[in-house]
């Protein structure tokens, strides 16, 4: 997946090096803070391990073709998201470098494909929550699978966007990603279970080694259940209210395909049994088409995103309630 | 040759090269290194119709093969590796569009092949740390690049010790892909504190001190500009086309 600098163009280059930069500054922040000595010649060793055994050929069973370690996921369980980000930036940057795989000008876009989604995706929001409450076996090869898939389908598809941006091809972003993702989805997966067979025989030999495990077992959670309903409220209001505006006017899949079988928006309901559930339904909804009933303005729509979504949140903590209540009950 | 020896083989080989290329070692690293990134630049930002102009960058490769007395063996090795992939991506542009991005894909990994022959790591990360690039990225790319060498032989001999008791298997087995590899993974933890601890003996603080920490002298910013100018000129104005219409 290590892009060419033929495939780039300056700006998207550009672009990605500015991004890749600030996840490389934030991480170098975040490594600083740990303030360990020992962890840059760790660091280090580990990038050569990587580079290393990336070379090693692993034989897929029953295919007769073979497969190489994850690195990214590898490192951030390992060193952690940040310490495991600038280590492959260093492995990036030697194989740029030294066996011209990926190019200099588009090391920025390599970094972000290969080191950003594997390093901060893959070990932020796969692998810290599965190992929160303690790792097994199962778990590892889960989150190991997962992140591997996830993080190459990202990646997969920033190379295909990267590619488009730049002009270079004149083959339709569509069909790039329809040739792009499946292969990579079957890397991703033989990726996932080499890396998996790696971590679990760190987890029997050495369960230390490995980060973000049992990170939550006795700590309390960050929010609190009363910030926690807060700041859900207020994201639905911020949703409902201010995102409603931005909300399509165009009609959604099944009315496109009404539109396009009948020519109308609805079908108008001839029986006697649809015209009484309507007209009840006319008037007990009080938001028709998402509007208060009287206004068909922006405000209108604004107003009924923010109501909505306070009908939606009392209807969920009522649901929620209940289910508790029946669940003690039934204790 | 295995994949893994042909590494090993190929990282002697640039360090032996490094070690013999004459006047071209001699220039200031980071005048080298912005060098490579402005022509890579220029080589991209080439129109993919322009096939005519794109092949005007020739001349920087070729100038610097001839005053550098450098091997073209490797780096035509190198090309080979890139481009079938870029002839996939050009493959459904029009043919000259796929001449451009295949003379693209050429001249940006000679460009690179002529920085890291003429330049040792340590001297480019002498450079980047001249750039103002985070000290622990360039202590990282120095330690992996030290360790390398020595990891890829380790491996090596592992993969062998394996092969050996499994004759005529083409890989690692599935069953042997978590021992075999996390055992080397244990032994290059260990062998991370030994290199943590000699380091200390040998009074690493930190950071690292390198030799080329000097400013660019007055002639290397020159010849930047010239550089810089030769580029514009061979960018904005078909030299080729030009040269060739005063000769017919």
């Amino acid at each position: 997946m290590h892009m060419a600098d033929a495939l780039v163009a300056p700006a998207v280059a550009a672009t990605m090096y500015t991004c890749s930069a600030v996840a490389a500054g934030y991480s170098v922040k975040k490594v600083k803070l740990v303030d360990d000595p020992k962890r840059i010649p760790v660091m280090g060793v580990m990038g050569a391990f990587v580079f290393a055994t990336q070379m090693i050929n692993f034989t897929i069973p029953g295919t007769g073709s073979s497969g190489h370690l994850c690195g990214g996921m590898l490192l951030s369980a390992i060193l952690g998201p940040y310490a495991g980000f600038l280590t492959m930036i260093g492995v990036l940057l030697i194989q740029c470098l030294l066996f011209a795989d990926g190019g200099i000008l588009a090391l920025g876009c390599n970094i972000w494909n290969m080191a950003f989604y594997g390093c901060f995706i893959g070990a932020m929001l796969i692998w810290r929550p599965m190992m929160r409450k303690g790792a097994c076996r199962w778990k590892i090869i889960a989150a190991s699978v997962i992140g591997c898939v996830v993080t190459l389908q990202l990646g997969a598809f920033s190379v295909c966007l990267e590619t488009t941006a730049s002009g270079v091809t004149q083959l339709p972003l569509t069909v790039f990603v329809s040739v792009m993702q499946p292969i990579h989805l079957a890397i991703g997966a033989v990726e996932g279970l080499i890396t998996a067979a790696v971590l679990c025989f760190i987890y029997e030999a050495r369960p230390e080694l490995l980060w973000g495990i049992n990170d939550g077992v006795d700590k309390k959670p960050g929010l609190s259940y009363k910030k926690t309903v807060i700041i859900l409220v207020i994201a639905a209001a911020v949703i409902g209210g201010g995102l409603s505006l931005a909300a399509s006017e165009y009609p959604d899949g099944l009315e496109w395909s009404i539109q396009k079988i009948t020519g109308e928006d609805e079908i108008e309901a001839s029986d006697g049994i649809y015209e009484a559930a309507a007209s009840v339904q006319e008037k007990t909804a009080l938001l028709p088409d998402y509007s208060v009933k009287t206004t068909d303005s922006q405000a209108g729509t604004s107003l009924s995103g923010i109501i909505g979504a306070a009908a939606v949140i009392a209807l969920c903590t009522v649901f929620c309630l209940v289910f508790r209540l029946f669940r003690k009950n039934h204790e | 040759m295995s994949k893994i020896e042909n590494a090993i083989h190929e990282l002697h080989r640039i360090n032996s090269m490094q070690e013999g290329a004459g006047r071209l070692k001699e220039a200031d690293p980071l005048l080298k290194f912005l060098v490579t990134i402005i022509y890579i630049i220029t080589v991209v930002s080439f129109d993919n119709t322009d096939a005519v102009g794109e092949l005007a960058m020739i001349l920087y490769p070729l100038c610097m093969f001839i005053i550098g007395e450098l091997s073209v063996g490797l780096c035509i090795k190198r090309i080979g590796y890139i481009i079938p992939f870029v002839c996939l991506v050009g493959i459904f542009n029009p043919p000259g569009s796929m001449v451009t991005l295949i003379l693209k894909g050429i001249f940006t990994i000679t460009a690179a092949y002529i920085l890291i022959i003429t330049t040792g790591i340590e001297d480019i990360c002498a450079a980047l740390a001249r750039l103002h690039m985070p000290k622990i990225i360039v202590t990282l790319v120095l330690l992996i690049y030290r360790y390398i060498t020595v990891l890829l032989e380790e491996v090596n001999q592992t993969v062998q010790a394996y092969s050996l008791r499994a004759p005529g298997q083409k890989g690692i087995a599935f069953r042997a892909w978590g021992p075999l590899t996390g055992q080397i993974l244990l032994r290059s933890m260990d062998r991370a504190s030994a290199v943590y601890e000699s380091m200390c003996l040998r009074g690493y603080r930190g950071t690292f001190i390198y030799k080329n920490t000097v400013r660019m002298r007055l002639k290397d910013i020159a010849l930047l500009v010239a550089f810089c100018g030769i580029m514009v000129l061979l960018r904005y104005v078909h030299v080729f086309e030009i040269v060739g219409d005063f000769i017919i």
